[in-house]
């Protein structure tokens, strides 16, 4: 009997341990100490938090609280509406003027002058910076001088911008861009006080803003505590008392806390829950459109797929995949099958056009196999559609994708997935032109504008133009519009331009996807803005 | 003893020398890390020759190896791609992953010794077979799942724990972790234990004891256990190595911001001075555990001499 008491005085003591970690965890309910501060799932961010440099959503949770721009998109409907701006005028669309509203800000006392912008402008057009937004500013007249394609900067600033006095500045573009104004609400153009340039590294640390929040502690890789600023200026003041930002190794875990009660806003509920989530939160689970698009991109730079007759073979590929079966089964109604090559957020006033795609984006068996064989059949037999299998459940819809054409086909070795490991690999790859089928395209928005889901992606020689799709007729029409000085002439034209993307089927549209939140008991007004990131202003607690 | 110790940290060298140039030779495989920090699209070529030139990815790999090294004497680990220094990242990472490894450990030498001699002395009977199979079932199912499960149950049904535990990650909140990261390791201890204990129990130097009248507790403690402690240790120590590099599922599961975590994210965003200082770290950790081991014996077993 001697040696089990041992065992029993070690099994007691794992009870009064258990027992006492019980004391800690129950009870507080809503997982921050503080009345009216609601916890929100969050990320380590992948860069330094400076708003040039901040190009993923962790990061621009934070922006989207501590910083102001010129513009903000309302985040009901998308519109650029004046934040700082008092007005921006212009009378031949390249040289705007931009006037300042009085009593603004930021939250150290620091006034918010013409010079804010133009440094923080400058400083994220350099080189030298390398800051990864840069190219945003690229339209401004004298970029190429402070940031060449190779080499070093000839130039500290970008002679676009001048500084007239403590209200206005005024802004030479290189070229036409009327809707350029209505690009000022992403991140990229806020404005920077002082600090950010004498002391960096503070900055950094606790970086400071013009926004409805102040970081009250930053504890880089785990948390953020952001609490109301009473003197905001702005309208859109905080409804909630601050946000305490929390880094989960795992949205699984994320989620898993959520549920206990310890959590209350969980943005980007996880796939394998989405079956359970209406179940586990009631109603409070939100399923709104973002401004994010998936397609399959062909490699334009591959003969193979670049010869007369290949529109046919990839509009017959458009039509073989099932997108309502995929996007029903797989993503549980969290996406959206696609019918433009834009995004519902835009609205039809912005440019979004249900079904401009019309019969080449729905399901049809016997027509894809008619028109593939038309076209000279798939290069080589068999085409390998390339994907990143660490993140998103690519894996899962690219079989599915693969499954529906073979089937539609009646070949079973049409289509195979083809995985990379990482998504820095697959992006390498991506880059280097060495996939030789077609691949997974994500694109989500920077500005909700027609011109972002088509420039960026289909002129030639643009910057994410991964397939090298080019197409004299298509960038024709984009200049025109972007000269268009009339925003509704200007986006029709830009839906002329998307007209050619359809008929030449560039990039196969696949389906819209949408941001999607859980939240607690105790929080209410809980949206997601079209950039699906949630609206913390106006989160109601308690 | 002196000399002994010293030859074998001298025989740690090119094992360090070799474990890193092979982590930093496979981290290198996996191809240019820069091009996926801009997401999905492609990143301007200045700002990619600005950054590649930073963080010294422009020059060939052996000069990449050497400078890091050179680096690594001075005590710099360089930069992950978020900005943070290496050794920023490590001193939040390791006293984490060190707590957790440590109440594994505990979990490890009380529960699992405990339940071993108490099995070994009562073979055969109900107490000895239920160990036993118990010890089964947590062999045989994977570690996530007992990690999920309990935290579903604990955290999320009957509200004991936190599921998720915070930043600070303090002692009682690893608890439950802890558990679930040594429960594998746990009842191959149990096992060892056992046998170990069953087969010296028969032992003649035992029987001995026996006939000179000792108390049982003596018996156990001084002349049983200590014999049949040797394999137990030699499995522990090489644990310590294994727990705190291999933590990444339990670290996952749970929200600890430890090594494992850290790991991850530096695979997932090849940051390879991420996971070529981390891991050199862990290299170390191991050589060091496996030297404490082997001293161990000698205390354990007077017949083991070093020389």
């Amino acid at each position: 009997m001697r040696g089990a008491r041992h065992a029993k005085w070690a099994a007691v003591a794992t009870a009064v341990a258990l027992a006492a970690t019980a004391c800690g965890g129950g009870g507080s309910g809503g997982g921050s100490g503080d009345a009216g501060v609601l916890s929100a799932s969050w990320g380590d961010p992948q860069n330094p938090l400076e708003p040039a440099n901040t190009n993923e959503v962790q990061g621009g949770k934070v922006l989207e609280m501590i910083f102001r721009g010129l513009k903000r998109y309302n985040p009901k409907t998308g519109a650029a509406e004046d934040m700082l701006a008092e007005k921006i005028d212009t009378t031949d669309s390249q040289n705007f003027t931009v006037t300042l509203k009085d009593g603004w800000t930021f939250s150290n006392g620091e006034k918010v002058t013409a010079k804010s912008f133009v440094d923080a402008w400058n400083y994220g057009a350099h080189v030298k910076n390398k800051q990864k937004n840069a190219p945003f500013f690229a339209y401004i007249e004298g970029y190429d001088k402070v940031h060449p394609e190779e080499g070093q900067a000839t130039a500290d600033t970008m002679s676009g911008l001048v500084v007239k006095d403590d209200k206005t500045f005024t802004v030479k573009l290189t070229q036409k861009f009327s809707t350029w104004p209505e690009t000022l609400g992403y991140a990229a153009f806020a404005p920077l006080p002082k600090v950010f340039f004498d002391d960096h590294d503070a900055f950094l640390k606790t970086p400071v803003g013009n926004g409805p929040y102040t970081v009250k502690s930053y504890d880089k890789g785990s948390a953020m505590s952001l609490r109301k600023w009473a003197d905001y200026p702005g309208d859109d003041k905080a409804q909630n008392e601050g946000v305490d930002l929390k880094v989960y190794t795992d949205y699984g875990t994320a989620y898993t806390d959520l549920t206990a009660g310890n959590l209350d806003l969980l943005d980007d509920v996880p796939a394998a829950q989405l079956k359970n989530v209406k179940n586990d939160v009631g109603g409070r689970y939100l399923n709104t459109p973002a401004g994010i698009i998936q397609t399959l991109a062909f490699p334009f730079y591959d003969a193979d797929w670049n010869k007369p007759g290949s529109e046919k073979v990839r509009k017959g590929l458009s039509m073989a995949i099932n997108r309502d079966l995929i996007t029903d089964t797989i993503f549980e109604k969290t996406r959206t099958p696609a019918t433009d090559w834009t995004s519902p957020v835009l609205g039809e006033a912005g440019g979004y056009q249900a079904g401009l795609c019309g019969a080449a984006c729905k399901y049809n068996a016997a027509e894809a196999k008619k028109l593939v064989a038309e076209g000279g059949g798939i290069p080589g037999g068999q085409m390998k559609i390339s994907y990143n299998a660490d993140t998103g459940s690519h894996k899962e819809w690219v079989e599915a994708v693969c499954n529906s054409i073979n089937k539609a086909l009646g070949d079973n070795k049409a289509c195979v997935g083809n995985p990379v490991g990482t998504f820095a690999d697959y992006r390498n790859q991506v880059t280097q032109q060495k996939l030789d089928g077609p691949f997974r395209a994500g694109w989500q928005m920077d500005y909700p504008l027609i011109q972002n889901f088509l420039e960026p992606l289909y002129a030639t020689g643009a910057s994410s133009n991964d397939g090298k799709w080019s197409n004299k007729e298509f960038d024709r029409l984009l200049k025109e519009a972007n000269a268009e000085p009339d925003t509704t002439k200007a986006t029709a034209k830009f839906q002329e331009a998307e007209k050619v993307v359809a008929e030449e089927m560039a990039a196969i549209p696949l389906w819209y996807q949408n941001g999607s939140a859980a939240y607690s008991e105790r929080t209410s007004n809980v949206a997601l803005n079209p950039f699906s990131i949630p609206v913390y202003n106006e989160v109601k607690v308690g | 003893m002196g000399r002994y110790v010293i030859r074998r940290l001298l025989q740690m060298i090119p094992v360090f020398f070799g474990a890193t140039l092979l982590i930093f030779l496979m981290v290198n495989v996996m191809g240019d890390p820069v091009s996926g920090l801009c997401g999905d699209r492609t990143c301007d070529p200045a700002t990619t020759a600005q950054l590649k030139a930073d963080f010294g990815l422009d020059k060939p790999v052996w000069q990449q190896y050497l400078t890091y090294m050179g680096n690594l004497f001075t005590g710099d680990f360089g930069k992950a791609f978020n900005g943070q220094q290496v050794t920023e990242l490590m001193g939040t990472a390791f006293p984490v992953t060190a707590r957790l490894t440590l109440v594994a450990i505990v979990f490890e030498i009380v529960l699992g010794i405990s339940l071993g001699v108490l099995t070994g002395l009562r073979r055969g009977r109900p107490v000895d077979s239920g160990v036993l199979i118990l010890t089964l079932v947590v062999i045989s199912v994977p570690t996530f799942v007992t990690g999920l499960l309990l935290q579903l149950l604990l955290g999320v049904k009957w509200g004991l724990i936190k599921p998720a535990v915070s930043p600070a990650a303090t002692v009682d909140e690893l608890l439950v972790p802890g558990l679930v990261l040594a429960s594998v390791s746990l009842a191959y201890v149990t096992r060892l234990t056992r046998t170990s204990v069953a087969e010296n129990a028969r032992a003649d130097y035992v029987r001995t004891a026996v006939a000179k009248g000792l108390p049982r507790r003596r018996i156990i403690t001084r002349h049983l256990l200590r014999n049949s402690l040797i394999p137990v240790v030699t499995f522990i120590g090489t644990d310590i190595g294994a727990l705190m590099g291999g933590a990444i599922v339990t670290e996952r599961i749970f929200n600890i911001h430890g090594v494992g975590y850290q790991l991850y994210q530096g695979i997932v965003r090849q940051s390879s001075q991420t996971v070529v200082g981390f891991v050199t770290v862990l290299v170390l950790v191991f050589l060091v555990a496996n030297l404490i081991v082997d001293l161990l014996y000698a205390v354990l077993d007077p017949r083991i001499r070093y020389a």
